[in-house]
């Protein structure tokens, strides 16, 4: 029997996911030895755990390493969407602490669940191994499933996880068939490796399992990432869940499913480019009409971000496919991070001003609601004008740059006409983000609703707005950090 | 005479496929959630059909598709428990498995 | 080549010829005296307590989840076993470490209260 060459492990790679995960564990304990009815407490810990890994990670940048047999790397592309899933979640928690009492769903269980998820994006960041996507998929999608149902026993909210859930597994299954297919026609599961076989060539019947494989897996990722023709499930599913979890949702599966798409294309698969580029544009193109076409017609504003997330889907993917093209190849990837950065706070932001809107029992979701809110609370009114604003790709907000961004990737990929797509779509989505910021500023008061606005609550939404304006009037600091994070991926 | 040589790696794959087109077909043309579930079930171990074969019959030195056919098994009990768990608090609420007639949210 | 499992398919037959036949046979030619006892179902032995298709409490399924969770992640112990003389310290760390993750999880559903039955 031959020696287990054992491989030597650097724990410095995995050092931001075992502060993640170590700390989800000791919330469940937390949440076990705390009092009942002030589960704050848990929230603040989970805060603090977040921020370290932030600040863990600082070292490490520009310092590219991997580990367990380069299962799993550290990058600057990988550490920069850790600090963007983990400003997320921050966020996330700070608009969580109050509305979980509000709504009689305070448990503890909350946070460890977010951190779990947040665990499960880092690992789709930092997973070069099929295994270790797969792994990070599951753990993210199988908590996001307990999440969205956290408003038990509520109706919509069960709807919602079992619809969620069903649609997931589904998707899981071409996922892993996809994968198992990719790993017979090359015979290994690093990403690095398959990018070699496809290198030096492969057999006829194998190139036909690679492809079937590369299908079923960006079908599995379509879904997590709501790219139509899989985006069915999203308006219903961010409806029903409770807002702080659609919130983290939109930004969560979208910005890591990503991450783990990129990674598989652009390292994995780069070399077919010509095979998956023109119908991912097609894809693309799909998305953007249908998510802001259909967004036109919604009156219920928590469906109407839910539409408009599967526009931004689009756009997200164009900057992606772009980086597969070798004349956009750095563009396209720092199009994907930025535009990630400026919708993840957007969203945040936007679905964070739902939140002081909403009441105990009763949903505040539609556009009267919003009408004359700048009389009521000019705060609130400024936060969600920005948001708008920026969701919309109007200067000078941070969407601007990001739109402005993945438009150029794409031009200089060699797809103008997605461009152009692009931007009429933009058009249409500026219909309907501007009818809020109408009714905000422009139309008395329809009913009364009195908007709860604490503490936490308020840094949340104002975190979000001032980053959106912020990154908005100087992009500068965000274009060096994502003009750092390219090189890695595309050696 | 060992089973490699006597069973060509197609027929294998055969029966994985065929596996997980029974497992979609089930997943989608059932009503009942828990049909749904054990559709899905199925189409993921069709999946470990598929690895353990091109492991033994490709790469019988490298262990990468057994130990991924343990992980999809220990992901899809977990996945099975909280589907069962929320088919469950379904079912108290209203009182059906049905999956269309738990079709609250639209428009 | 495929004709190696040619006697696999032989016993197979053999088999259900010997299933059918005895049930059958014993239906035709053994004599039908039916007493109320003797068309009870066989609880080894014991007195039924009535129906099997009984509801029972919701609360097997709490357990029978649990369990197959459980039950389900001690799969890892299985390729350690294979190999733990040749991993030596390294296995026995690693896997101290999964069963204390294991075992955080066993406090937590303890805590909660999840293996109560009222």
């Amino acid at each position: 029997m031959p020696d287990i060459q054992i491989p030597s492990i650097d724990l410095g790679v995995s050092l931001q996911l075992l502060i993640i995960f170590g700390g989800a564990m000791v919330l469940l304990l937390a949440d076990l030895f705390s009092g009942e009815g002030n589960k704050r407490i848990v929230g603040y810990i989970a805060l603090l755990f977040v921020v370290g890994a932030a600040a863990a990670g600082v070292p490490y940048w520009d310092a590219p390493r991997s580990t367990f047999n380069g299962m799993l790397v550290l990058d600057n592309f990988a550490l920069t969407l850790n600090w963007i899933f983990l400003l997320s979640t921050a966020i996330t928690i700070l608009i969580s602490l109050e509305y979980l009492p509000r709504q009689g769903i305070e448990r503890g269980e909350y946070y460890a669940l977010l951190l779990f998820a947040l665990g499960g994006m880092m690992l789709l960041a930092q997973g070069t191994d099929l295994i270790v996507l797969f792994l990070g998929l599951e753990l993210l999608s199988i908590t996001l499933y307990v999440l969205a149902g956290f408003a038990y026993p509520r109706l919509s909210s069960e709807e919602a996880a079992m619809k969620y859930l069903l649609i997931g597994a589904f998707a899981a299954g071409f996922l892993v068939f996809g994968i198992a297919l990719l790993y017979g026609a090359t015979g290994t599961s690093s990403l690095a490796g398959i990018a070699n076989k496809l290198g030096s060539g492969l057999a006829a019947d194998d190139v036909a399992f690679m492809l079937a494989g590369a299908a079923l897996v960006i079908i599995g990722f379509g879904y997590k990432i709501s790219m139509a023709p899989f985006h069915m499930w999203t308006p219903d599913v961010y409806e029903g869940s409770p807002t702080p979890v659609a919130a983290f949702m939109s930004v969560g599966t979208k910005g890591a499913g990503f991450a783990a798409l990129a990674r598989l294309l652009l390292v994995a698969l780069g070399s077919q480019y010509a095979t998956w580029g023109l119908i991912l544009a097609i894809l693309a193109a799909v998305t953007m009409v249908i998510g802001n076409v259909s967004a036109v017609a919604q009156t219920n504003v928590k469906r109407m971000l839910a539409y408009s997330s599967i526009g931004h889907a689009g756009y997200i993917l164009m900057g992606v496919l772009s980086a597969g093209s070798p004349a956009a190849a750095n563009r396209g990837i720092e199009g994907f991070l930025f535009y990630l950065l400026a919708y993840s706070l957007t969203n945040l932001g936007a679905f964070a001003v739902l939140i002081a809107l909403e009441q105990r029992g009763e949903a505040a979701w539609s556009l009267d609601d919003f009408a004359g809110l700048w009389h009521r609370q000019p705060f609130l009114a400024i936060a969600m004008a920005l948001c708008m604003f920026s969701l919309a790709g109007v200067p000078p907000t941070a969407g601007f740059w990001g739109k402005f961004y993945v438009f150029t990737a794409a031009w200089e990929a060699g797809l103008q006409w997605l461009a152009v797509v692009g931007v009429i779509t933009s058009a249409i989505a500026a219909f309907f983000y501007l009818r809020i910021i109408v009714q905000m500023f422009m139309r008395d008061p329809v009913r009364e609703i009195s908007p709860s606005l604490d503490r936490n609550l308020m840094i949340g939404v104002g975190l979000a707005a001032l980053g959106v304006i912020v990154f908005g009037i100087s992009p500068t600091p965000v274009i060096d950090l994502v003009q750092g994070s390219v090189l890695a991926l595309s050696r | 005479m060992n089973m490699v040589d006597a069973v060509p790696l197609p027929w294998v794959l055969a029966v994985a496929a065929g596996l997980f087109c029974i497992g979609l077909f089930g997943a989608l043309s059932r009503r009942n959630t828990v049909g749904i579930l054990l559709g899905v079930e199925l189409m993921l171990n069709a999946v470990n059909l598929n690895l353990i074969a091109f492991w033994r019959y490709l790469e019988p030195n490298v262990v990468a598709g057994q130990v991924f056919a343990l992980f999809i098994i220990t992901v899809a009990a977990a996945e099975a428990a909280v589907g069962l768990a929320m088919i469950i608090a379904i079912y108290r609420t209203r009182l059906t498995v049905n999956a269309d007639e738990v079709d609250s949210l639209k428009g | 080549m495929l004709s190696d499992y040619l006697p696999i398919l032989v016993i197979f037959l053999v088999a259900l010829f010997i299933a059918v036949f005895v049930i059958v046979a014993s239906g035709v030619l053994g004599p039908q005296r039916p007493t109320k006892r003797k068309l009870m179902p066989y609880e080894s032995g014991m007195e039924p307590i009535g129906s099997a298709q009984r509801r029972f409490p919701i609360k097997f399924n709490l357990v029978a989840m649990i369990f197959i969770l459980f039950d389900i992640e001690v799969i890892f112990f299985f390729p350690y076993a294979l190999v733990y003389k040749r991993l030596g310290v390294f296995g026995l760390i690693e896997i101290g470490l999964f069963m204390l993750i294991l075992l955080l999880g066993f406090i937590y559903i303890w805590k909660k209260g999840a293996l109560e039955w009222d």
